[in-house]
């Protein structure tokens, strides 16, 4: 939370500027009911309108001051919100981007979502309002006291008695409130999640008809949410006939003891007039704050929630690892790897022990059983997790020990849930590299693409739907393709980027990339042998563990398993 | 019935993407306070109650004062402490009513917020696929989370404040009469100056709100759509142009906020203003009468505070019309998702299927997604019960189109659809998809247990069907691995689960559906052959005497199809089964070549 106002910081010269002006604005407010005590009781009895026609007209002036000051300063509190929380919601981005695959899951999306979101914009409305009403209604009541002091000293004091009751309420129910507040953004990070999942998964529930079904489990979300958000409110509901009353309790007070003090000559009874002028006003002082309270208390929660993710340390650091000579490009050395941690049984380990190098230029295919742990390998060679023991090398050096974004260059990647952006073709296989539109189209001939995009309307320049799906499978995986060689990366990594290309489009996309892209390190996940049997060399993997390593023809010769795979597959 | 229905005619206008007035906005959310009608009207009377008695309490304090007035030695206390006493006793009653209105309105507008969320969830989920193929996740989330949230902050306390306000003017109105109608003379110059501003300045603001809302809904869409794809931006290092394109997003969203607000922040010091200028012209009139011995000073004391209070709640009305505005701007939102056509009712003498006896059969169907593209182009073809109907071709040449059609997803322009001799479009929604088995290549699974994932199309599968059929899959094992087996939680990214075992897990739960018919469109395309040719059994079963579809690349799957479709670029060049098309040498001949080149 603390982390929240360091980012107020920059600011606290034009808040203070603003403050100042607040302040100005608000005594002028405060000066009204202070002249009319004055016309009442001083100038009244002179018996001249001019006179009364003359401080009417500094009444005037005074109104027209607090308009403008209230403005200005209401103006300078908007725009330190919007800044500050630009700001923040940058930070913010930035952070997400920067956790770990690991960190994602743990938080889970539609939460990152909300607190991207929603919980930026509770603090964005609490910083505009603490400014101008959470300035304005303390400076009443204080320039209130401080101007009833000078009307009446004794009065004063009684008001003053009444103050420590409203802060007690305060510091009560915020501590209360807060609580309840996260409790209930945690309610709505559920009801999004069922509202996303819903939105994912639309086919299959409609094709099963269970919209019923997911009627009811959003239902179920849906009235937890209520039962929080009314318990929250219901919470906050005290403060404000409680604060009232206490208010209006000290208010009767006031005239008992002003009927004392008058009778005794100490006041006049317009004095009490004034003071009570100035109660009300102070009183709707009261009544502002409790409403900004239940807005702080929810900004409260929100900055907590966003405070989490700030204070998130990176996951995968750069490490200081010494280089360790191998005349390989990529070399696993002695890898081993478990998602989860804790549990060091060899069961739950999910890669073990795997030694395999590859020369720059040539080419590595990995098959294995779903499951195997395939995608595992890429996900440790790119540095989405760490390994727990061993070293990954390119070019000698631990990826660990490389800057992230040097390492990631290296690589033009897809992935087996890859995703489209709902951006043009070109945007999406350029992914803000500056790639020359030459370039991108090139790729798009290599990836098989050209065909179906040159039938697009603007061609290269066609928009996409959101995800791509105003594009089948297999164009897609062929803009995943195409994205992943117009890089020309060092590294190629192709994770079953074929499985929804037909045979006829998947041998020409090999040729290509043999042909086209000689000194690229190709790494190639398939379950179809002929998607791997020309490389240089294949990686069997079963289990986690390597069960064999070789050209085609020695794995056929050596390899139970590669043999297995290739009688499957040829009958 | 959802309220969508009830105004049938208005849905029209809601096509259109001109904004709507505020006051249909209003309208609409009227209809979901007349649901609690009853509830409604007990916290309008507990308001006014509330308020008569705060109203009251300046008048007890001016006579207390009245009671002071005579000066220093003649103050008469027994008045003074017996107004005191009812003071006391209208604040305490006035506290703790007011402490129950809220209750009560928290209770009310929980009430209708949560029928709205529950409104625009069944919406959705009634809309047809080519809404959630053209809108954001994001957006929509932002609707049914931020929208729905402003308007019942909105409801929750500006409802009330709005009808306290309106009792408290005309309660100190009266009061003032009461007391001096000449002075209330001088109110007259300031309240339509108060009312016209105020209207001036809501019509201003709430384009501006408006914008605000819609705002947020993009940027929310953006995050949704970047944090989905967080590992492609990572690979491809495109965090800084992405960051850039955020930045200006955030920035709109920003600044769309600063707008609705710098206008926002005009109306409460303005509304001040005319109200200090009321107090004003009323301390130099109240004092002239006083001069001419037509008021008491007490008078003059209870006059200020009636104006002080009636002028109070017009600065709070002035407040809260911005904040009116900008949930009228987010209910536009919800009440527009509301709104949506949701797919076409079925007809009214729409039958139910029990079963399928004979065939599936197309008639010179036409399909595009779009108006002005022709995906599908008079497609003919006939699948006789328990057969099997393979459909190939190149990528992207409109075969997953097919199945989208069969199911009803999408609509056909022309021709027609027959299950057996009834008409697609004649036959339930339900039934006709209910009679379908789909296992697709895009998985889907939920975050519940893996369980609730397999049973998920058959209502109370006991444990051992599950097992079965996890069995069968070859996933069993793997299940029994995981941390819990079968209650172990799927995340919401399924990431500690490949895209094969996702699979794998689909087709369990389409095995424990019994239906005539069966669409596999690439079901097995990530799973590995040898796990393949393990539940091939199983898939036989699941497709043993069902009329089944097949879109599969292996041709191997296929090659004891009765019928195969070859399609290209939306029609079907050719037809026949395996040894046919081979003898035609035509395309399927060259495509079953080139798995071997």
């Amino acid at each position: 939370m603390h982390k929240i106002f360091t980012y107020l910081k920059p600011y606290s010269g034009h808040m203070l500027i603003g403050f100042l002006i607040k302040v100005l604005g608000t005594f002028m407010d405060l000066g009204l009911p202070w002249v009319l005590a004055y016309i009442i009781d001083d100038v009244i009895p002179h018996k001249e309108i001019s006179l009364i026609l003359w401080w009417g007209g500094i009444m005037v002036l005074l109104s027209i001051g607090a308009r403008s000051f209230n403005i200005i300063a209401n103006r300078m509190a908007t725009s330190v919100a919007r800044d500050t929380v630009q700001i923040l919601r940058h930070d913010l981005f930035v952070k997400i981007q920067s956790l770990s695959g690991s960190q994602v899951d743990y938080f889970s999306v539609s939460s990152l979502e909300a607190r991207m979101t929603t919980d930026t914009y509770h603090i964005h409305n609490m910083i505009g309002m603490m400014q101008r009403i959470g300035v304005r209604a303390p400076i009443i009541i204080i320039g209130g006291i401080i101007i009833t002091f000078t009307l009446e000293p004794v009065l004063t004091s009684v008001l003053v008695g009444v103050l420590p009751f409203l802060a007690l309420i305060v510091i009560l129910v915020s501590k209360k409130g807060i609580p309840l507040y996260t409790n209930m953004q945690l309610s709505i990070d559920k009801m999004v999640r069922v509202v996303r999942e819903n939105i994912s998964g639309i086919r299959v529930i409609k094709a099963l008809s269970k919209t019923w079904y997911e009627k009811e489990r959003f239902s179920h979300v849906n009235e937890e949410l209520a039962e929080k958000e009314k318990k929250a409110g219901i919470t906050m509901a005290i403060t404000n006939p409680f604060m009232n009353l206490i208010f209006n309790l000290g208010l009767t007070l006031v005239v008992i003891v002003g009927a004392y003090r008058v009778n005794s000559g100490a006041s006049q009874p317009g004095k009490i007039v004034a003071f009570l002028s100035y109660f009300t006003l102070m009183l709707q002082a009261v009544m502002a704050i409790t409403r900004i309270f239940v807005i702080y208390s929810k900004a409260m929660a929100s900055a907590n929630r966003i405070g989490e993710i700030l204070e998130t340390k990176e996951d995968l650091q750069m490490q200081d690892i010494s280089r360790i000579p191998s005349v390989y490009h990529i070399e696993f050395q002695d890898v081993s790897f478990s998602y989860v941690h804790g549990d060091d049984s060899d069961k739950s380990q999910l890669i073990k022990d795997i030694n395999f190098g590859i020369m720059r230029g040539k080419s590595l295919g990995i098959i294995g059983s779903t499951g195997s742990g395939k995608t595992t390998l890429i996900n440790l060679l790119m540095r989405f997790y760490d390994v727990d023991k061993g070293n990954i090398l390119i070019d000698g050096q631990d990826v660990r020990s490389y800057d992230k974004k040097v390492l990631r260059k290296k690589f033009g990647v897809v992935f087996q849930n890859d995703i489209l952006f709902g951006d043009t073709i070109y945007e999406n296989i350029n992914m803000g590299r500056g790639l020359s539109k030459g370039n991108v189209r090139a790729a798009a001939v290599d990836a098989q693409a050209k065909t179906f995009i040159d039938e697009l309307e603007k061609n290269i320049d066609f928009k996409l739907a959101i995800k791509g799906s105003n594009l089948s499978g297999g164009q897609k995986q062929r803009l995943f393709v195409a994205r992943a060689l117009a890089g020309k990366p060092e590294i190629l990594i192709l994770d079953d980027s074929s499985s929804a290309l037909d045979y006829k489009t998947d041998s020409l996309l090999r040729k290509a990339i043999r042909e086209n892209y000689k000194d690229t390190t190709t790494i190639m996940i398939a379950q179809r042998i002929s998607s791997v049997m020309k490389l240089d060399h294949i990686l069997v993997i079963e289990d986690g563990k390597m069960a064999g390593y070789g050209t085609h023809e020695e794995l056929l010769k050596s390899c139970e398993e590669y043999q297995d795979i290739y009688k499957s597959q040829i009958m | 019935m959802p309220p969508g229905q009830s105004f049938g005619k208005m849905k029209i206008s809601s096509k259109t993407e001109k904004p709507k007035d505020t006051k249909y906005v209003f309208k609409r959310l009227w209809y979901y306070i007349y649901q609690y009608k009853l509830l409604f009207l007990l916290a309008l009377i507990l308001t006014i109650v509330s308020n008569i008695l705060a109203i009251i309490g300046p008048m007890l304090s001016g006579y207390a004062i009245d009671a002071i007035e005579p000066g220093k030695g003649s103050v008469v206390f027994k008045t003074v402490f017996y107004y005191a006493g009812w003071m006391v006793l209208f604040y305490v009653a006035s506290s703790i009513l007011s402490y129950i209105l809220s209750v009560l309105m928290i209770h009310l507008s929980q009430k209708i917020v949560r029928k709205m969320r529950e409104d625009v969830f069944h919406k959705l989920v009634d809309l047809p696929i080519s809404y959630f193929d053209t809108n954001q996740a994001g957006d929509i989330i932002s609707r049914i989370s931020y929208d729905i949230d402003t308007v019942n902050t909105s409801m929750s306390t500006d409802v009330i404040q709005i009808a306290a306000g309106l009792i408290t003017v005309i309660g100190s109105l009266i009061m003032m009469i009461i007391i001096s109608p000449v002075l209330v003379l001088v109110m007259f110059v300031t309240i339509p100056l108060s009312v016209l501003y105020t209207r001036f300045m809501s019509k201003r603001i709430k384009p501006l709100f408006r914008k605000r809302s819609a705002k947020l809904g993009e940027m929310n869409g953006f995050i949704e759509e970047m944090v989905s794809g967080q590992k492609t931006i990572n690979a491809y290092g495109a965090e800084d142009e992405i960051l850039k394109r955020f930045d200006k997003i955030n920035k709109e969203t920003v600044d769309a906020y600063y707008d609705a607000e710098y206008y926002g922040s005009l109306m409460g010091p303005t509304v001040n203003f005319i109200n200090n200028i009321s107090l004003t012209l009323i301390t130099i009139a109240g004092a002239i009468l006083y001069l001419l011995s037509h008021m008491s000073l007490g008078n003059i004391s209870s006059f200020i505070q009636y104006s002080r209070k009636f002028s109070g709640p017009i600065s709070e009305v002035a407040n809260v019309v911005s904040e009116l505005q900008s949930a009228a701007a987010a209910a536009e939102r919800v009440f527009k998702l509301i709104d949506e056509e949701a797919e076409l009712m079925d007809k009214e003498d729409a039958i139910d299927l029990n079963m399928v006896h004979e065939d599936v059969s197309l008639h010179n169907v036409s399909f595009g997604y779009i108006p002005e593209k022709t995906i599908i182009k008079s497609l003919s073809l006939k699948a006789k019960s328990g057969s099997l109907t393979a459909i190939v071709g190149a990528t992207g040449a409109g075969k997953t189109t097919i199945i989208n059609l069969l199911m009803r997803f999408y609509d056909i322009w022309e021709g027609n659809i027959y299950l057996d001799d009834k008409e697609i479009r004649d036959i339930t929604r339900k039934s006709l998809r209910k009679s379908y088995t789909m296992v697709l290549q895009d998985t889907w699974l939920f975050e519940g247990t893996v369980f609730d994932n397999i049973a998920y199309g058959k209502e109370n599968a006991t444990k051992e069907e599950v097992e079965e059929v996890a069995k069968m899959t070859g996933i069993h094992s793997f299940i029994k691995r995981l941390p819990n087996g079968y209650d172990t939680i799927i995340n919401e990214n399924g990431i500690n689960i490949s895209k094969g075992q996702k699979q794998l897990l689909t087709i369990a739960r389409a095995m424990l559906l019994d239906s005539q018919m069966l669409i596999l469109d690439e079901a097995t395309s990530n799973v590995d052959t040898r796990t393949e040719i393990k539940i091939q059994k199983a898939m036989r079963k699941l497709m043993e005497q069902k009329t089944c579809f097949v879109i599969a690349h292996r041709l191997s799957t296929i090659q004891g199809a009765d019928n195969i479709l070859v399609v290209d670029q939306g029609n079907v060049i050719e037809q026949g089964n395996h040894i046919e098309l081979m003898e035609k040498k035509g395309f399927y001949y060259k495509l079953y070549q080139s798995q071997f080149e």
